[in-house]
């Protein structure tokens, strides 16, 4: 398997009135081509910023990331245009991501015009391709993103991101804002066109039963900092950080025979502008000693499943 | 006998029509629904965005939106008052006192330039014949049952993370400790360790008060979790209602067994789902039979031409579908 994408050490922080916010910090991570790397957490954790910095929508503070062995870290101009036909991003919210006055066949468009040095013959061949690559009834062509409902909407942001056919997409919540029966119809979607064009996704999201569903390997994120890491199956049959065990007791499961332990956490996020030194999940974690305000180490225990815990030994 | 089944009840909906009125359009938003409960009970009230949830539950509480809503049909029985033929004034003094509203957004549910706790006050004073003193005394008490320090009294919206804002509404609307709580979708705005929080008191409250309740969600997990009852609502109908081990367990609309293909689930390792097929047709222009036709792998010809009965197929347990009372299903 080759590597598609790794980052190292990266961060992002944002200045605020009150101090500096760490968004995104100290997280690495590698995804390998074909596959989805889920990155899960609550609001506020800085999943999406993860995934934005990664497309270069905002720039990184610190760290190092590499695209096909290339250094990614600082792109400009031709490079980054370059980069952004093999990157791409679907946003969360279908309503606000599309011009409301553009038509459905204009919006698919757009990224192919920007592009340039396509004919106007084949540009049409390959809007209308991709309508059908997404589920896009022939009829829509001229609709206006007003007339259609979330799941189709959703189904242009797919359009609009394939048709520069990128090697890997960023999913930040793409099915957050639908109904159950309309998000089942997208994350098929999302599966057939991985497996066709051999897509690498990095899937951003609060759901843990769509993250589990979707992923090979899952990356759980707590206020900025990466807590752990393991193959999907791994991680939900074997989970180590307090944090995940906390998080995957919480999930209402749609089982009326199977009776799950509630781990309920006291208190909420803090905040993350200027936060301690240590681990920044004690302050909820019932297992949080004197050493947990020390920086944490991350530790591979078992290949591949990685957690960012020092009394991980006691607690498991 | 009949008085004690009758006391039993708390709230009797019979055949209710809502429909919103505009020049352009008209919205069939409920269908003729038909639903009691028990006190006591926590019924939940499943279905998609559209379906006429929320229009139910402002029904009950009659706050439709003013010349658009319209209730056309049916009758509603709360408490053994007929909520319908009220005037608006004593209408006044059900709502809050015997039965109260949680909205899915409490960024928005509350007062941005009033403290919580004059908030909380204010309706306890509205209600209850008390002083204000009493009334600022019993807020504190409540804002500390849902665990928000009593301090906080003073402290605006703005001042409260989410998770708390939902807990202080949680905490205004069983201020006067109503008989029904209508929580429309309480914890969709919320994260899931602080959605677990929020359900695991609501469930103690529940316990203790013995408030009924009418959990609107899409969630199933969430009505596995929290419910006794369930009716699923579809198009303005509901199209299967039973106790919780009848919905799950003995499943039998075609929607809402295409509503459980539709969740990814933990515990298996499918690699597909099995969703439902298009999408929920329009409700100013619902189709002449079986709102779910259209979508239904099962559909014959009379299903489109034909309305299908609410019937029993067992104890409590109805369903509006051909196929099922054919047996074909």
């Amino acid at each position: 398997m080759t590597e598609l994408l790794r980052v190292e050490g990266l961060k992002k922080y944002f200045n605020t009135r009150r101090g500096k916010l760490h968004a995104v910090d100290d997280v690495s991570f590698t995804i390998e081509k074909g596959k989805t790397l889920g990155v899960v957490g609550e609001s506020g954790c800085g999943k999406s910023t993860l995934g934005r910095t990664i497309i270069h929508l905002l720039e990184s503070t610190d760290g190092k990331m590499f695209f096909n062995g290339k250094d990614i870290t600082y792109l400009k101009g031709k490079e980054l245009r370059e980069y952004r036909e093999e990157a791409q991003i679907i946003f969360q919210d279908p309503y606000s991501s599309l011009d409301p006055r553009m038509r459905v066949s204009d919006l698919i468009r757009e990224p192919l015009k920007l592009k340039g040095g396509m004919k106007r013959s084949a540009i049409e061949e390959r809007v209308e391709t991709l309508m059908e690559t997404v589920g896009l009834a022939k009829r829509l062509y001229d609709a206006f993103p007003h007339e259609l409902d979330g799941g189709r909407r959703q189904r242009i942001g797919f359009a609009r991101a394939l048709a520069l056919e990128p090697q890997f997409i960023v999913c930040d919540e793409p099915v957050s804002a639908l109904d159950v029966s309309i998000q089942a119809q997208i994350l098929n979607l999302l599966l057939d066109l991985q497996e066709e064009k051999q897509l690498t996704y990095l899937f951003v999201t609060h759901d843990l039963s769509v993250v589990k569903y979707i992923s090979d390997d899952i990356l759980v994120m707590y206020l900025g900092q990466m807590v752990e890491k393991a193959p999907s199956r791994e991680l939900f049959d074997n989970p180590c950080h307090p944090y995940t065990k906390a998080l995957l007791s919480a999930i209402p499961e749609p089982d009326i025979h199977k009776k799950t332990e509630r781990i309920v956490l006291k208190g909420e996020i803090t905040s993350p502008i200027n936060p301690e030194p240590g681990c920044r999940f004690a302050r909820r974690c019932i297992y949080a000693s004197e050493q947990c305000r020390n920086p944490q180490e991350i530790e591979e225990i078992q290949p591949g499943h990685f957690v960012s815990c020092c009394r991980i030994k006691e607690i498991n | 006998m009949e008085k004690s089944s009758e006391n039993r009840t708390i709230l009797d909906i019979k055949n209710l029509v809502v429909r919103y009125v505009t020049d352009k359009e008209t919205v069939h938003a409920v269908n003729g629904v038909s639903l009691t409960m028990e006190k006591g009970e926590i019924l939940g009230l499943v279905g998609e965005t559209g379906a006429g949830k929320t229009t139910i539950a402002k029904s009950i509480m009659r706050i439709l939106p003013a010349f658009a809503g319209r209730i056309e049909g049916g009758t509603i029985a709360f408490n053994g008052n007929d909520i319908l033929s009220i005037s608006e004034k004593e209408m006044q003094k059900l709502r809050g006192k015997q039965v109260s509203m949680i909205f899915q957004d409490p960024m928005t549910a509350l007062n941005p330039i009033e403290t919580v706790g004059d908030q909380i006050a204010e309706t306890i004073k509205l209600h209850e014949k008390c002083s204000k003193g009493e009334a600022r005394k019993k807020a504190v008490e409540m804002l500390e049952m849902v665990g928000i320090p009593g301090e906080r009294y003073e402290e605006f919206p703005f001042q409260f993370s989410g998770g708390m804002k939902q807990r202080v509404v949680i905490a205004l609307a069983l201020a006067c400790n109503p008989l029904l709580l209508l929580a429309d979708e309480p914890t969709t705005a919320l994260d899931v360790t602080i959605q677990a929080q929020v359900l695991e008191m609501m469930r103690q409250l529940q316990r203790t008060l013995g408030t009924s309740v009418i959990l609107i969600t899409h969630d199933l997990g969430i009505v596995a979790e929290m419910c006794s009852k369930v009716a699923v609502v579809y198009a303005g109908e509901i199209v299967e209602s039973g106790s919780l081990e009848d919905i799950f367990a003995h499943t039998m609309h075609p929607y809402t067994i295409g509503l459980f293909g539709s969740i990814p689930r933990l515990n298996t390792e499918d690699r597909r789902l099995h969703p439902i097929e298009g999408l929920m047709p329009d409700p100013t222009d619902l189709p002449k039979g079986c709102a779910f036709c259209t979508r239904c792998q099962y559909a014959a010809d009379r299903c489109s031409s034909e309305k299908p009965a609410d019937q029993e197929v067992s104890p409590g347990h109805r369903v509006r579908c051909f196929k099922v009372q054919e047996g074909a299903l």
